[in-house]
């Protein structure tokens, strides 16, 4: 981990898609600041040689026959959307 | 008689139910008057569903005295931590930005539980996205602990460990991500098994870390946990890491394994930071083993102990940062009504949609994947955490299962750590590594403190062999009285 580990909360919130406020820039940084120094001890492991691993279940390559199976009807699926109009989501206008 | 059957396990309600003695209806309206007469201090629902609970209590009782009882699990109420999806109901992940989001369709869980009887009866608070270790992160406020309202649950899954402890549910469905079952069960004084990662499938459970999420149960005993276990587990083509793996009778099992065991107790984990009250009822529990004949062995897991929570969350934070990358305001959820274009309505849907250690974790997750730290955070963790499964691997390999602290300490009071997320993230130090290595961990009740708050007994098992698991737990539950204790809340 010989990487500065200072974060550029600016860039990160851009990244994330979140809008922060000053004092929540100010806050977080401090607060992941001590996350950040407290995970440098992973540094000291010897991880030579070592798999890394991404869940740990004993499955791979899990196949689904490709066939047609009953979904949501339209009404079900778009109840929860924030603003419809006939069988379809209202987003404000991305072009101009 | 509804304060009769307020702190019965469902064990005994199935019986009470079979023989006629107690009806489903009887059963759903005791528990909405204890949850009306007690949750309005211990807040450990976000609502329940009063009438859809009676109207399928009424259907059990009408299928019971039509002969076609589905099982012991038909007829009794479950609580759901609100996390995971019930057709209709709910789904808050106790967040703003799912503050009116309605479940389109069912959890796998939920099928399961439903085919088998069982009433859906309400949604329990939780961390935000269960994101906490003390259900203070929920939008909605905190629930308290039961055995003391001024203490937090624990959590993240707070809300289904108080309910049982208030006696609201005879048993509960929460998630655990890194302890979110088992130290709330801890600190509320119930059992919370967390099975095997891969037992229980995970569709239709709102996604936060995929690789460590696991359902699981709280209960009031050990064959409480059995019956709900045997309910919900199973291969599901839905959720992918789901493993085909057989599901044996898991009550049934409960009276076949005697023992004796060989059980390991991690020096490590009774170390620094371990409260002395806590150290002394677990190795109290230790020796009850002992004196029963099995063979306790000291082992050691160096690395689980000392890395285990920063491995978490870098792996936990990178997980959820891409995981609650759907949340944009645009399909469902929370939309804001401020933004100035289309690219600016997910900047300020989640603003306004997110709490702070959502927003932290996203923060931190992101910074854990970009360009240029991948390599150094999220890869060497993931190697390490190979490193801190094979340990419990070559450990689990002479022992049939291991003895720990579920937490350690007891319940700490509400506000004590909220302020500090890096002092709440090394609460669950004894929990964390369980799920790095996908293991089944359950918590059992094991004493009290001298001021009365409930301590944790952790179990650790080899993968799928939660009847083990169960039977050891069971072995301790019997000759001990500390499950039949309940809260006053007067």
């Amino acid at each position: 981990m010989s990487v500065n580990s200072d974060l550029n909360i600016d860039y990160l919130a851009n990244l994330a898609r979140l809008a922060l406020t000053g004092a929540e820039k100010e806050k977080f940084s401090r607060q992941l600041g001590d996350i950040l120094h407290y995970v440098e001890k992973l540094k000291s492991v010897d991880v030579a040689g070592v798999e890394p691993m991404a869940h740990a279940s004993p499955v791979f390559n899990v196949w689904q026959e490709d066939t047609a199976r009953p979904g949501l009807p339209v009404e079900e699926a778009l109840r929860n959307a924030p603003a419809q109009r006939q069988h379809m989501i209202v987003v404000p206008k991305v072009v101009e | 008689m509804a304060d009769d059957l307020i702190y019965l396990p469902a064990a005994r309600l199935a019986e009470l139910l079979g023989s006629g003695e107690i009806s489903s209806v009887g059963l759903v309206q005791a528990c909405l008057a204890r949850t009306k007469a007690v949750d309005g201090r211990v807040k450990a629902f976000n609502s329940c569903d009063e009438a859809g609970a009676l109207a399928l209590a009424q259907a059990s009782d009408q299928r019971r005295a039509a002969g076609q009882a589905r099982g012991p699990l038909d007829g009794i109420p479950v609580g759901f931590k609100d996390v995971i999806a019930v057709a209709g109901q709910p789904l808050t992940c106790s967040s703003k930005i799912l503050a009116d989001f309605i479940s389109p369709y069912d959890a796998t869980v939920t099928e399961k539980l439903k085919a088998a009887g069982a009433i859906p009866f309400g949604r329990l608070n939780m961390d935000e996205f269960a994101m906490g270790s003390s259900t203070e992160n929920s939008a909605f406020g905190p629930t308290a602990n039961p055995w003391d309202l001024s203490r937090v649950p624990g959590g993240s899954s707070g809300g289904s460990a108080a309910a049982v402890a208030a006696g609201e549910m005879p048993v509960s469905l929460g998630s655990d991500t890194g302890g979110s079952i088992r130290q709330p069960a801890a600190l509320c004084g119930v059992v919370g098994l967390k099975p095997t990662y891969g037992l229980v499938s995970r569709y239709g459970l709102a996604a936060y870390a995929s690789s460590l999420d696991q359902i699981g149960t709280m209960a009031r005993t050990v064959e409480d946990a059995a019956l709900v276990l045997g309910t919900i587990a199973g291969h599901d083509p839905r959720d992918s890491t789901s493993f085909k793996a057989e599901v044996p009778d898991y009550r049934a099992e409960l009276g076949r394994r005697k023992g004796p065991w060989r059980l390991g107790v991690p020096k490590e984990f009774f170390g620094a930071g371990l409260d002395p009250e806590v150290g002394a009822a677990v190795r109290a529990a230790i020796e009850h083993y002992r004196k029963a004949g099995c063979e306790i062995r000291e082992v050691s897991l160096p690395l689980a102990a000392e890395y285990a929570i920063a491995v978490y969350y870098l792996i936990a934070t990178a997980e959820a940062s891409s995981n609650l990358a759907r949340y944009d305001g645009v399909r469902y959820g929370h939309r804001s009504t401020k933004a100035k274009d289309a690219v600016d309505l997910y900047f300020q849907s989640r603003a306004e949609g997110f709490g702070d250690e959502v927003k932290r974790r996203i923060i931190l997750g992101t910074h854990v994947l970009s360009s240029g730290y991948y390599d150094a955070y999220y890869l060497r963790a993931q190697k390490v955490r190979s490193l801190i499964r094979n340990e419990f691997t070559t450990v689990l390999r002479d022992c049939d299962a291991l003895l720990s602290p579920t937490s350690p300490t007891a319940a700490f009071k509400l506000g004590e750590k909220s302020s500090d997320p890096l002092a709440m993230y090394l609460t669950d130090i004894y929990t964390i590594s369980v799920n790095l290595a996908g293991l089944p961990g359950i918590s059992v009740p094991c004493g009290f403190t001298g001021g009365g708050l409930p301590i944790g007994l952790q179990m650790i098992g080899r993968p799928f062999d939660e009847a083990g698991l169960l039977a050891i737990a069971r072995h301790y539950e019997r000759a001990h009285a500390w499950h039949t204790k309940h809260p006053l809340l007067s």
